[in-house]
């Protein structure tokens, strides 16, 4: 009946919560240094924000050879 | 019976409190936790300078709308489906297209390629997922060898060959272990549905675009939203999010046909780039970090360096 699906699905609801709550956090803190930290560590790493040479990034347009 | 089910009434009122008490609780301990924002953890860092990011590929071929697409490992390959029924594989350094299949359908909505590099899968309105091997013999009939590897019981929106952790559905994104097949975390904090969802490099925190015009940060271990990515002038919803390498950069297409770069830790708006005439529908960064390929309801997809 109608009922008891209702408390099944209530039930659920309840330990999700619970599993949720239940979860040790860190400040956002200490969080968002350690995402900072990662990114800066990683810059040189990335072309798209170093930019790179049209020599070594086969998008970039290369220097046009023409015919003499 | 009147005794039962007034029994069953107990409980589940019982139950509604316990979830709204449980609810309030982690609303408290969320906001404990919260004693700074990622933008003021940032506010020492170096600003970033001027992008020249421009179109350097145009993939033309499909006759519909693009709506979704996948870089092989090879950094060079593009498979793109479209709502004309095809799924096309792309060498995006030349522009040449070299394998097209078919589907049975017309919306193919998504597509991947496997790391091998030796096929790809794509789905969408025929609640299937298909697996291709990419030949390049032209005596095989790439479509004769496609095997179904999942029925769904309505259609594909997605497909990915690695277990994708994550999932954007509505206005909540959900975080799920593969293993258990449980939620672990959720977090609702977008005002309308969300449109995709990818992982900063570090694993530790996640993007999502939405239809609220806004793209959102959320830290897994702080278990919350840390950053919102979001101007006055931008009104369109965010179709499709990735990040570069080093996480400092969110792309982000949106469907006013402009795609945004995002300082992430900043949370300030680095370029916008013009080039698509729709729709911007989906978005990737190529495995090695030196392109980004983006594909538009303008029947095309951009290559940007």
């Amino acid at each position: 009946i109608s009922g008891s699906s209702s408390v099944a699905s209530m039930k659920k609801v309840v330990q999700q919560l619970q599993l949720e709550a239940g979860l040790n956090s860190v400040k956002v803190s200490q969080a968002a240094a350690d995402l900072k930290q990662f990114s800066l560590q990683n810059a040189q790493h990335d072309p798209l924000l170093t930019g790179v040479s049209s020599s070594t990034n086969p998008f970039r347009p290369q220097k046009v050879c023409s015919f003499l | 019976m009147a005794t039962e089910a007034l029994h069953e009434n107990e409980t589940l009122a019982s139950l509604k409190s316990e979830a709204e008490n449980l609810k309030g609780k982690l609303e408290e301990e969320r906001a404990k936790l919260h004693d700074v924002e990622l933008h003021q953890v940032a506010e020492r860092v170096e600003a970033l300078g001027q992008f020249v990011m421009k179109t350097r590929r145009t993939l033309k071929g499909h006759g519909n709308k693009v709506l979704c697409m996948d870089w092989c490992k090879d950094k060079r390959r593009i498979v793109s489906s479209s709502q004309d029924g095809k799924v096309i594989v792309w060498d995006s350094f030349t522009t040449n297209k070299e394998h097209a299949v078919t589907m049975p359908c017309t919306w193919v909505m998504a597509c991947a390629y496997a790391p091998s590099g030796c096929a790809i899968a794509c789905g969408g309105l025929d609640n299937k997922c298909s697996v291709y091997p990419l030949t390049f013999d032209k005596n095989e009939n790439m479509a004769a060898k496609k095997k179904s590897v999942a029925m769904h019981t309505n259609y594909l929106s997605a497909c990915s060959f690695t277990n994708s952790d994550m999932q954007g559905c509505d206005k909540k994104a959900m975080v799920w272990d593969m293993r258990s097949g449980q939620c672990v975390q959720a977090f609702e904090t977008h005002e309308s549905d969300i449109n995709s969802v990818r992982y900063y490099p570090s694993g530790d925190a996640f993007a999502s675009g939405s239809d609220d015009a806004t793209c959102r940060l959320y830290d897994l271990r702080a278990d919350r939203e840390v950053a919102i990515y979001s101007k006055e002038s931008i009104i369109f919803g965010a179709s499709s999010v990735d990040f570069s390498l080093s996480g400092r950069l969110l792309f982000a297409g949106y469907n006013d046909y402009t795609i945004n770069v995002w300082d992430v830790l900043k949370g300030s708006r680095v370029s916008i780039l013009f080039g698509h005439e729709n729709r911007v529908s989906t978005l990737r960064v190529s495995p090695d970090g030196t392109a980004f390929c983006s594909g538009s309801w303008d029947h095309t997809l951009r290559v940007w360096a």
